[in-house]
């Protein structure tokens, strides 16, 4: 029954390595992927359900007992976010099909696309550290390749940068296991959690934990953010969009994780430091997003920006805080792979990347233009859209608890996030049309049909929040009482 | 015996730590090899050095040495090794391609 739970990891494995001997059949490898998708976000539906009725699914491989063989652990909050990644993945897939072309298909494309999923999936199930290690290895290995695939210069520049800052935070990360199991001598996660609330949070644990912080910032793009918008915006649209959708918020669950099931006693040090680290992060990328002109460098400071508010749930510190976040994060895990395919849409119809190159679109491209107009008001959190619900729920908890510079600088990000989309909106769109009808080159419907998926998925989720309610409440109440999740993976500690 | 593998380590990080941050791309990559080699006599130094027998059940001997920093340590050695193919791989390609193996000279290119 619950070996269920190892499946969304397992499924994209098998299915990438399959997919390697069925290189040269596209159709069949196209069809697999997506159905491979599909079951995954299927099975994460159906033990989401489970989870409400049967409490938090664990699994120990090889009958081992908790600490001592690897667990994964199935709660709320990493299978909602399963769910998503493959929601956004499939979008992804489709418009991958459109765009991606014959010769990045027959280099193994869709068997990374699967590996990376399989680290991703494995990341939000495990209940290991190391074995999280190894996840973020499997995920970060197959987005080296998807970062380089092609080949182009600059696409070879920034996969240096991209991989040394990896490598650089792997180490970081191997270093504070190292110290953690020197000083604990454990690495299951509940366990961990057990023996630091034995022990107390000493400063060296403090001191650890900042280490891990420092680790997961460097993953997600919290405050040290510096390798991000150049290694976002050379890919692939599609793969572009996945990155954008994906990979930081490995970081954020991961931090999530840590920080309110193991190091959750010292929040007077830890919480206040990825407070500041969050308000730094939302200025510089508030910054970021309006002193550019190329589109891509614009979104992807928005990814910045966006996981500054996520981790401003964190530092609050509260159930309605996080359960904010989450919902933040879902919103934010679609509405950036929405903004990605939009951007690259625009520049791949137009040949130029720079908002002051482009004008009058919405002559030739009126879904487009809408599309975008539809993006920017749900990053921005007007209300019909999903962007709405957690920025309205991290704001009051942050007015409960008396952090009014965090909530200033969370809201006033918000209209930079609008100013810098409008700025594309209205450049790109209005105005003159540069080309005559003739010349402009015909927008095939493949390209826009994920994109008018996501955008449909972001009106669902902000008019229907209520549906996904039960969930975010049970995945908040988990991970604001801990004890919750050491209990169902050491029943008998 | 930790102290002594611990000083180790940190030479051994300082060293990489200045080749990571100069500028030729073969340099980086040693740094990065070096970089790794440190984690892992740091993990093994963190399981604690004390003196035991091999982790073999057949030696059947009183005390073992911890088994379970091995293991962490032949994981990411094995890791480490296939991001540092990749990586010199990456660099043979963006020599062949950009004639350079110099980050100053990657910095912005004219088709850009």
């Amino acid at each position: 029954m619950s070996n269920l739970i190892v499946l969304p990891m397992v499924i994209p494995i098998l299915i990438g390595i399959i997919l390697i001997f069925l290189r040269p059949y596209i159709k069949i490898q196209r069809w697999v992927s997506v159905l491979s998708v599909i079951f995954s976000g299927g099975l994460g539906l159906y033990l989401l359900k489970q989870i409400q009725t049967n409490g938090i699914l664990t699994l120990e491989f090889g009958e081992w007992k908790a600490p001592f063989g690897i667990v994964f652990v199935a709660d709320s909050f990493s299978m909602l976010l399963v769910v998503t990644t493959s929601f956004v993945t499939l979008v992804c897939l489709l418009y991958a099909f459109a765009t991606i072309g014959r010769a990045l298909e027959s280099m193994f494309f869709y068997s990374f696309v699967q590996f990376l999923i399989a680290g991703v999936n494995g990341s939000f199930l495990t209940g290991d550290l190391f074995n999280l290690f190894v996840c973020f290895e499997v995920m970060l290995v197959a987005s080296y390749i998807l970062v380089m695939i092609g080949g182009k210069k600059d696409q070879l520049r920034e996969s240096i940068k991209y991989i040394a800052i990896n490598v650089l935070s792997s180490w970081i990360f191997l270093v504070a296991i190292a110290y953690l199991y020197g000083t604990l001598g454990t690495l299951n996660m509940a366990h961990l959690a057990v023996r630091v609330s034995e022990v107390g949070q000493t400063p060296l644990l403090t001191t650890i934990s900042i280490l891990l912080l420092i680790v997961f910032s460097l993953k997600s793009g919290l405050l040290l953010y510096f390798w991000l918008p150049g290694s976002y915006s050379v890919p692939p649209t599609a793969v572009a969009a996945l990155f954008g959708a994906l990979l930081t918020k490995v970081g954020i669950y991961a931090m999530f994780r840590i920080f309110t099931l193991i190091f959750n006693h010292e929040p007077a040090i830890t919480h206040t430091l990825i407070g500041v680290m969050a308000a730094v992060t939302l200025i510089i990328g508030s910054i970021g997003a309006i002193a550019y002109k190329d589109l891509r460098q614009i979104a992807a400071f928005n990814v910045v920006i966006a996981v500054g508010f996520i981790m401003v749930g964190l530092a609050v510190f509260s159930t309605v805080a996080l359960e904010g976040s989450i919902y933040y994060l879902i919103h934010d895990m679609i509405v950036k792979a929405l903004l990605f395919l939009l951007v690259g849409t625009m520049i791949a119809l137009t040949g130029k990347n720079r908002l002051n190159q482009m004008s009058g679109l919405i002559r030739n491209y009126p879904v487009l233009g809408w599309l975008v107009f539809i993006v920017t008001l749900s990053l921005a959190g007007i209300p019909p859209f999903s962007g709405f619900l957690g920025k309205v729920l991290v704001g009051g908890a942050a007015v409960e608890k008396g952090n009014f510079v965090l909530l200033a600088l969370a809201f006033i990000s918000s209209l930079f996030v609008l100013y810098s989309l409008l700025r594309i909106f209205m450049n790109c769109f209005w105005g003159e049309t540069i080309l005559s009808i003739e010349d402009e080159p015909p927008l095939k419907k493949s390209w826009l049909i994920p994109s008018i998926i996501l955008s449909v998925a972001t009106f669902v989720l902000g008019v229907g929040a209520e549906s996904i309610a039960v969930y975010v409440n049970d995945a908040a109440h988990t991970l604001m009482n801990p004890e919750i999740y050491i209990d169902a993976v050491l029943p008998d500690k | 015996m930790e102290s002594v593998i611990i000083i180790l380590a940190g030479i051994l990080v300082m060293i990489a730590t200045y080749l990571f941050l100069s500028r030729n791309l073969i340099r980086i990559i040693l740094g990065s090899a070096l970089l790794s080699h440190a984690v892992h006599l740091l993990l093994m130094a963190m399981g604690g050095l004390k003196k035991g027998g091999p982790p073999l059940l057949g030696e059947e001997l009183k005390t073992y040495t911890d088994a379970l920093p091995q293991a962490l340590i032949l994981t990411a050695i094995v890791i480490n090794f296939a991001v540092t193919a990749i990586f010199l791989v990456l660099a043979y390609r963006t020599y062949q391609k950009t004639g350079t193996d110099n980050l100053n000279a990657l910095r912005g290119f004219k088709d850009e």
